[in-house]
């Protein structure tokens, strides 16, 4: 038996876009396990509740993370609004639920670029990242912000697309599409893509589903699992299948990311074509008391706002749950057993959001 | 909007493990571990999903008390015991992986176990 040695992995690795270290226990060159370690960048959010009044703490909240921030914002703006028994307007939640879908196709774009970073492939890298330009500036028109949109409140959204802008950006999705389809056929066909990914970090149905993995990462081992189904926004007027892969591998998650581009577009166009006429804003009256778990499909998995109030205007807590915190044991599942080469690509497909992570 | 029905059900420590056990033979799978302080306790709530039926165990502790690790029955659960040890100093016993106070580096020991600046300005005048 070879003698074991133990190599650090990060937290400054050319694939890590945030710090995130892992001791590799190592055999010649298998990893026989690998124990994760954060904590580089944990900035406190989560009591900042304590300092900023409620309808303020939203800012807080999208900050969390720079490439799902909406999703963030929204999902805490839901959690309080269940508490204070708010009726958003319906054309708030259909205009959630359009920038929630491009916050998406942002963030999947980019997994997919730095993915194929990742495996040397530069040119695709370029084509992915090109294609998201179209959905930054789609966001920056619609919100104003390319990273941080800020267009989300407690008691509906800050502001309205008008109906002119809504029908070009559906009609801009046609060519988007196109762009996509081409991106797509390499991510799933090419083989230098199959070639590093088939096979690659497996992972169990069983331990996707038992050691918390989400969004993504679970689906792609064949766990149907997405937020998106339980209807909050306006999801439950719409129709969509999860994309589901049953491989288990590298290749399988990033299957699920590709497909799950499409998935958006197709919502897009399904909001846009039902989204009503109406207010945007209810505004809110009191303070909550009372305690709600929100809980939304993010890019990269189940997002979790708790949020607990007394009758004041701050918060007794808010926890943020974000998927890539869930989706570290599965990451460890995954290790187990892999080769040290392999290493870089497996952390990667589970996209992990550091930043997201430790608040 | 659609409005997800959540069941909170505040149990006493030493049924927790049997109760988490019967959640996981049930298909349950855990969605999260978190600690809330109220007061000079902390309410932890353990919460889990089948189905998309969100569910809530939640027991309240005085922080001085060891608490059991879930983690033998849901092996991710170290993650969040982890985390709730080093953010509120809450004992966990049995952990599968214990980081020993090192999961988060703070700053601070055990930051939120004494949050002490509710309701200040967020910028407070030098």
């Amino acid at each position: 038996m070879s003698k074991k040695i133990i190599m650090p992995f990060g937290p400054q690795h050319p694939v890590l876009p945030e710090p995130i270290h892992l001791d590799l226990v190592l055999e010649d060159e298998r990893v026989v396990e690998a124990i994760p370690s954060i904590g580089y960048i944990h900035r406190g959010l989560e009591t900042l509740v304590a300092k900023r009044e409620y309808p303020e703490y939203v800012y807080i909240a999208e900050r969390t993370c720079g490439i799902c921030s909406f999703i963030h914002g929204m999902t805490y703006c839901q959690g309080v609004e269940q508490v204070m028994n708010l009726e958003v307007p319906e054309r708030a939640l259909y205009l959630r639920t359009i920038w929630s879908e491009y916050s998406r196709l942002h963030s999947h774009l980019l997994w997919l670029g730095l993915f194929a970073d990742a495996v040397g492939f530069e040119n695709l890298f370029m084509a992915s990242w090109k294609a998201r330009e179209f959905v930054l500036d789609v966001l920056e028109e619609t919100t104003g912000g390319r990273v941080i949109q800020g267009s989300c409140k407690v008691g509906g959204v800050r502001r309205d697309i008008p109906c002119d802008t809504l029908d070009r950006m559906v009609k801009d999705l046609d060519g988007f599409e196109r762009e996509l389809q081409d991106i797509a056929n390499v991510f799933l066909n090419d083989e230098s893509i199959i070639g590093r990914t088939r096979g690659v970090g497996m992972l169990s149905r069983d331990d996707a589903y038992y050691c918390g993995a989400m969004g993504p990462t679970a689906r792609g081992s064949g766990v149907g699992i997405d937020l998106r189904m339980t209807g909050y926004a306006a999801y439950g007027k719409l129709k969509f299948t999860p994309a589901v892969e049953t491989g288990g591998d590298c290749y399988s998650r990033c299957a699920v990311r590709v497909k799950e581009l499409f998935t958006s577009i197709d919502l897009i166009r399904q909001a846009a074509a039902k989204i009503p006429e109406g207010e945007i804003e209810v505004k809110p009256k009191g303070n909550p008391d009372g305690e709600y778990f929100s809980r939304a499909e993010q890019p990269r998995g189940e997002l979790v706002h708790y949020v607990k109030g007394d009758g004041t205007k701050h918060l007794v807590r808010s926890r943020i749950r974000t998927p890539t915190l869930t989706n570290l044991p599965p990451l460890v599942k995954m290790l187990a057993g892999c080769e040290l080469a392999d290493v870089p690509v497996i952390v990667l497909s589970i996209d992990p959001c550091i930043g997201c992570a430790e608040r | 909007m659609t409005i997800e029905a959540q069941e909170t059900t505040v149990v006493e420590q030493d049924h927790l493990i049997g109760l988490v056990e019967g959640y996981k033979k049930q298909g349950y799978r855990l969605v999260q571990i978190n600690c809330t302080k109220v007061g000079d306790l902390y309410e932890i709530n353990y919460s889990f999903d089948l189905k998309y039926q969100f569910k809530n165990l939640r027991i309240v502790v005085d922080g001085k008390r060891e608490i059991p690790s879930i983690s033998g029955i849901y092996w991710g659960a170290f993650v969040y015991e982890n985390e709730m040890h080093d953010l509120f100093g809450i004992r966990v016993v049995g952990m599968n992986v214990d980081f020993g106070g090192h999961l988060i580096r703070t700053a601070k020991k055990n930051p939120f176990a004494n949050p002490t600046f509710r309701g200040e300005d967020a910028c407070p005048k030098k």
